[in-house]
């Protein structure tokens, strides 16, 4: 059962799937970006599938994986921890996107055959653009609204692409990795 | 008629601002409008090391923040790949579930209160106050308690703990009885919150929404139960659901879900493995940790090396004699025991190393997403580690922002009275709307 989701959407989709991964049990398929809307939709319809609970749409900026600047003082190694030796690592982490900036990360779950999915989407910065899921489920509206505040990836199809936790005036996307953390902007109430 | 409702408004608890279209008195249209609490926590979770990251969690949902250091660190260790020793698991699970019985008590409370019946929210304030008696016991805290800890927890159940959890249980008891009494087939309560609010299970699916508000449509979803994590697949307990998904159903599912938390604590207390020992007899004496310190900055480690500290309130619990059954056994992940820090040259670089700048806890890299039953719902945790000190992305998964995301769908069509017990059975917490 572990690896058979991954094969079976694998065998289903080959030219839209582009990797896949089990790491830590947790089964993942690099996807597309063309190819989100027609693997979603194949998810939540197809009898052996039928992950009707979209979890989560969360993205990631990859700019600085792996960049994090050494601290001035005591640069050390630090304790790089190595998994327990019980619990089997058959399945390494392939790292993180060769070229895209960001990846759209969509988390699934069948209520029905109790199996979750991770579909990771590769975004470039130039071209941030997604099929919208919310004709497929109406929870994604709010998740895709949280995706284009925080990070500036535009959902074609979205009804009411607007920001939902930032307010109208905000300027830029406070969680990409540019955006300094202690950056202040004022705060002016909502004009609607 | 256009009419605003919040931010900030006397009758619902919560900072969320509601702009509704009306019709007379029957809601057309409704525009939520949330983000009032956003404090990035996401943001400020790339700053700090793993550890760092739990005072944050509290700040969530902070009506029942254990659930959320528990989530956490649970994904954490998923990601390093080790397993908490189990008699850790067991004291997750209960504290768990005696926030997850705060989280009700209060959603019910208010609710009840938002709809005339003072009387009740004051009953069961005080259960939760007891409840809160019986956190402060073991994490020195009420509210933001930063107990967990990746591999472990802070310290141990203090001696004895079955004793008030059982006495606190029966005022617990006492007052749900009273609640429902109070509630339950009170003709005003069930006319406010019958029909009202309704939502099919086809939905709420489609919208995301997990816990007790999906329950209530008769849908059988429990994190607990259907991706078991911890021990929870040893500890029995029921899925209470509804039928209907009104409010009155959800009021039932929360009220229900209370009795089996309970049944969880005390079948946990009884399986729990390892009786708590504050100081270890085969040891040598205990010596206060202060005095310890001072022996061992004069070199005269050879007296303390094998011995037992006596610990201020704040880290008692913390002890060697504790440790082994409360923190994993890596030493590049959890902390030492106090007296190994203080007592050893080994015991004080371990700290050194996990606390200090730029040393600390180094998963390795990956991504992975971990999912807990929140009292709202899953609430799951997708972090992905670069190998660096440092978490690259920690996302939470809100269990509460499915949930007004369907609001809109929950307020249409109904009169605008029935907003307070929708918005109440919602049981939305800002912190962990927000973040």
């Amino acid at each position: 059962m572990t690896s058979s989701l991954i094969e079976t959407v694998t065998g289903q989709f080959p030219d839209s799937v582009s990797a896949s991964h089990a790491f830590r049990g947790d089964q993942t398929l690099v996807l597309r970006p063309e190819s989100v809307l027609e693997v979603a939709r194949y998810l939540k319809e197809d009898p052996a599938m039928q992950m009707n609970l979209l979890v989560d749409v969360t993205a990631v900026d990859y700019s600085t994986f792996g960049k994090s600047p050494a601290p001035a003082f005591f640069a050390s190694s630090g304790v790089t921890v190595r998994p327990s030796s019980q619990i089997p690592d058959k399945d390494p982490w392939p790292g993180p996107p060769a070229s895209a900036r960001f990846t759209v990360v969509y988390h699934f779950y069948s209520t029905h055959h109790k199996h979750r999915l991770r579909l990771v989407v590769p975004v470039e910065e130039s071209e941030a653009t997604l099929d919208s899921l919310t004709p497929l489920w109406a929870g994604a509206d709010w998740l895709e609204r949280e995706v284009w505040d925080m990070y500036g990836i535009q959902f074609s199809g979205h009804p009411n692409l607007k920001r939902i936790l930032m307010y109208e005036e905000f300027e830029g996307h406070p969680l990409r990795k540019d955006y300094p953390v202690n950056k202040r902007q004022p705060l002016i109430g909502p004009v609607n | 008629m256009m009419l605003n409702i919040g931010p900030a408004h006397p009758a619902m608890h919560g900072i969320v601002r509601i702009v509704v279209d009306l019709d007379g008195e029957q809601i057309q249209d409704a525009d939520v409008e949330i983000g009032y609490l956003h404090r990035g926590f996401e943001k400020m979770a790339e700053e700090v090391d793993y550890n760092g990251v739990i005072p944050y969690t509290d700040r969530l949902n902070y009506v029942s923040p254990l659930i959320n250091n528990m989530g956490y660190c649970m994904a954490v260790e998923k990601l390093i790949g080790i397993s908490v020793p189990e008699r850790c698991h067991y004291i997750r699970v209960i504290l768990s579930e005696i926030s997850r019985i705060g989280d009700h008590l209060t959603c019910v409370g208010a609710t009840a209160m938002e709809l005339g019946a003072f009387t009740v929210f004051l009953y069961t304030i005080k259960a939760r106050e007891f409840l809160w008696d019986l956190v402060e016991k073991v994490t020195g805290a009420r509210m933001t308690v930063s107990y967990c800890r990746v591999g472990g927890v802070k310290a141990d159940l203090p001696e004895d703990f079955a004793e008030p959890c059982a006495e606190v249980f029966k005022e617990v008891r006492k007052v749900l009885a009273e609640s429902d009494g109070l509630l339950t087939r009170n003709r005003i309560f069930v006319d406010r919150m019958e029909g009202t609010g309704v939502i099919s299970a086809e939905t709420a699916i489609s919208y995301g929404i997990t816990g007790p508000f999906l329950r209530a449509t008769g849908m059988e979803y429990d994190v607990r139960k259907d991706s078991p994590y911890s021990v929870y697949d040893k500890l029995p307990f029921d899925v209470p659901v509804g039928t209907t998904g009104d409010n009155m159903d959800r009021y039932l599912v929360r009220m229900e879900e209370m009795e089996q938390s309970m049944q969880i604590v005390e079948a946990a207390l009884l399986d729990i493995p390892g009786g708590a020992v504050l100081v270890n007899p085969e040891t040598g004496q205990p010596i206060p940790a202060a005095q310890m310190v001072d022996l061992a900055k004069m070199g005269e480690i050879e007296s303390i090396s094998g011995g037992c500290a006596v610990m201020g309130p704040t880290l008692e619990g913390s002890g060697r004699a504790q440790h082994a059954s409360i923190a994993v056994d890596e030493k590049r992940v959890a902390m030492p025991a106090k007296e190994d820090t203080y007592g050893n040259i080994e015991g004080l670089m371990q700290q050194f190393k996990l606390v200090m700048l730029g040393h600390g806890l180094r998963p390795p890299e990956g991504e992975i997403y971990f999912p807990v039953e929140g009292a709202n719902g899953e609430l799951g945790f997708y972090v992905v580690s670069d190998g660096a000190g440092r978490a690259y992305r920690i996302r939470v998964r809100p269990p509460c922002f499915a949930i007004m995301s369907a609001l809109k769908e929950l307020l249409v069509g109904d009169m605008i009275a029935d907003i307070i017990p929708t918005f109440g059975s919602v049981n939305m917490i800002g912190g962990e709307l927000d973040r």
